[in-house]
């Protein structure tokens, strides 16, 4: 028999890249109105669900603990994530989280980690490679720095055999094969799957599932070590850059190519 | 005055260009010092003393780069300690924001990632929601951590230079919690500029059908980098370390030649602060034509060609 696995997953709701994406309010911090699942994170979940189904899925005991701190609408993230295949969802929501930045994120979100495997560790930590949103990619860096845990980071492939995990790392001048030992903090690209949609069956499934919610004192942090006092940065001003406008558009007539180095040397670019 | 620390990590036989960045806005910030891990030229020590660098803390242990960031966000942390560093500055890649994360936490630092210029009091500027906003941010923390990305302004040695003295920093073991780099294999260098700090990038998505000859002479014509859409580093037609976009680099070059590529947000994501944005794609319909300062609805494989042949008479 494999061991059994518990993997927390973080997933963020954020906004809809799709849609024209605001900074509102004195903080500037992102307008959550019209927010989904990041789908960064969707290739989380499904690194976490390949490992444990591997291992004889959830009737084998395995878990796969969806975790998303956010706003009442962050729920909705968790909802697709056991729609998708999470075993039980956990929302960590409360007001005084709102405008944390990565380091009161981070802590916040140790918190939670910590909380959630009081009686039983979690295995993995499994993150996207960056929030569609914040794009920072601190947060993983920063769980790992709080959980004196290991980090691999932007992993293209992950594999995990009595208690140490291997991961391909594809950088720009080396690819890096890393081995860690068990607990780790794991965030994986695009790159590493293929997300699956949730089916009907999945959908109807995730009715009966659990999801907690948790406030600041359930985990036990003070207000006052998150949100914008908890911050260690803070955004001083913000301009929505003007929206690029088209330009000259020709369609080739078989010079379309002589036309463009003309452009090209009228813009000083050659 | 501010005493600032640049983390510069393996500078091999010369200093890069990013790195000479680094020092030179350290300066504009205040008194600069550097943490160098890995092997330390002559060269390398002369550039630093001519860029003004007061004092260079080297780290007690070699091994560094065996583990994945957390030993050298240690070292940093041990070296700003012993500097009494107001601001540290490190590079903008993927493993620059990681130290910098860490290391934020290990200072209780403020990190601000992808910063483009900063101010005499330490405010950064940077483009945020895929470079639909320009904001400046500030740490609330005494000390600052920043990781800066390249082109973000122009080299320039100090007026007088230094003689730094070296001083070593005992690197905290947390190797027990940390990552293992077991194996590495190099990639091969291509010749052209780095795709992150080119000045041109032309790039080719799922309209080069497996073939990227025509752009690659176009960008040897004109000393471009060559970039591609994910469409085409999933194809397996180039390495994904040339992919541009959201999950791939961001690119702010001068000129971004877009060749058979439609333009998908994810795309966009990744150049749409360039200066200019030519495109050819052959359907008029396509989104890249919403940006493009110059757009051209035509097959690549006509008018790339032509356009290289052109620059090469003109050129003579
Ligand atoms: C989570 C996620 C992350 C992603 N990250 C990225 C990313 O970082 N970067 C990225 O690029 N994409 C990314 N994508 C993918 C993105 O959504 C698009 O699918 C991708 O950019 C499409 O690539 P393309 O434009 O090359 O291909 P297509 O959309 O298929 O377009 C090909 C174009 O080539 C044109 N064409 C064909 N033949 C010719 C010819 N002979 N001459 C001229 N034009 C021709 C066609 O008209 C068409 O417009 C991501 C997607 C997801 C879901
Ligand atoms: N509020 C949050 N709730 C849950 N997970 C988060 C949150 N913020 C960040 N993460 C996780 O951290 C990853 C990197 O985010 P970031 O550091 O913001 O780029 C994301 O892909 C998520 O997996």
């Amino acid at each position: 028999m494999e061991e059994t696995l518990k993997i927390i997953v973080l997933v963020k709701h954020v906004p809809d890249a799709q849609f024209d994406r605001h900074l509102t309010g004195e903080a500037n911090t992102v307008d959550r109105s019209e927010s989904i699942l990041s789908e960064l994170d969707e290739y989380a979940l499904e690194a976490a669900l390949q490992l444990t189904e591997a291992r004889g899925g959830e009737a084998a005991g395995n878990k796969v603990i969806a975790l998303s701190m956010g706003p009442a609408g962050a729920v909705n993230a968790v909802k697709k994530s056991l729609q998708i295949g999470a075993t039980e969802g956990v929302h960590l929501s409360d007001e005084a989280l709102a405008g944390s930045d990565a380091a009161a994120t981070s802590l916040a979100l140790a918190a939670a980690i910590r909380h959630l495997g009081a009686d039983v560790p979690a295995d993995l930590i499994l993150t996207g490679m960056s929030s569609t949103d914040g794009e920072t990619s601190l947060v993983p860096a920063q769980l790992a720095e709080r959980l004196g845990l290991p980090q691999v980071t932007f992993a293209a492939s992950l594999e995990l055999d009595a208690g140490k995990l291997t991961a391909r790392r594809d950088g720009d001048t080396h690819a890096d094969t890393i081995e860690a030992a068990l607990p780790a903090v794991v965030s994986v690209t695009d790159q590493i799957n293929d997300p699956r949609y949730p089916n009907f069956k999945g959908i109807m499934a995730a009715k009966k599932k659990t999801i907690t919610t948790l406030s600041l004192a359930d985990i036990g942090v003070d207000a006052a070590q998150v949100g914008k006092s908890g911050s260690w940065t803070a955004v001083e001003t913000a301009e929505a850059r003007p929206p690029r406008t088209a330009g000259t558009i020709i369609t080739d007539e078989g010079d379309a190519g002589i036309q463009l180095v003309e452009f090209l040397a009228a813009q000083k670019l050659l | 005055m501010a005493k600032v620390l640049v983390f510069i990590d393996n500078p091999g036989a010369a200093l890069k260009k990013s790195s000479l960045e680094l020092l030179t806005i350290a300066r504009s910030l205040g008194e600069t010092v550097a943490a160098v891990n890995g092997e330390l030229h002559d060269d390398v020590a002369s550039t630093l003393a001519a860029y003004g660098t007061q004092a260079l803390y080297r780290p007690s242990a070699a091994d560094l780069d065996d583990y994945l960031v957390g030993p050298k966000a240690a070292f940093l942390a041990a070296a700003a300690d012993a500097a009494g560093a107001d601001v540290v500055l490190a590079e903008n890649s993927a493993e620059g924001k990681e130290i910098a994360a860490r290391l934020g936490i290990r200072l209780g630092a403020g990190v601000i990632t992808d910063v483009v210029a900063v101010d005499p009091d330490g405010t950064a500027h940077k483009s945020v929601l895929a470079g639909s906003y320009t904001t400046t941010a500030k740490a609330t923390t005494p000390v600052s951590v920043l990781t800066v990305k390249p082109n973000s302004v122009t080299p320039e040695p100090a007026v007088t230079g230094t003689a730094p003295e070296s001083i070593p920093v005992q690197v905290p073991d947390v190797t027990a919690a940390a990552a293992r780099v077991t194996a590495r294999t190099e990639k091969p260098a291509s010749g052209r500029p780095d795709l992150s700090e080119a000045r041109v990038v032309v790039a080719g998505g799922r309209g080069v059908d497996g073939n990227f000859g025509p752009l690659e002479e176009l960008a040897d014509a004109l000393g471009a980098a060559i970039g591609a859409s994910r469409a085409a580093t999933d194809a397996g037609w180039i390495g994904h370390d040339a992919q541009i976009g959201q999950t791939g680099k961001t690119v702010a070059p001068q000129l971004y030649i877009s060749a058979g590529i439609s333009g998908a947000i994810q795309q966009k994501a990744g150049m749409q602060t360039a200066k200019v944005i030519v495109a050819v794609n052959k359907d008029a319909e396509s989104p890249v034509f919403e940006i493009a300062d110059f757009g051209i609805v035509g097959d690549l494989f006509q008018v790339l060609p032509q356009a290289t042949a052109e620059i090469k008479k003109r050129r003579g």
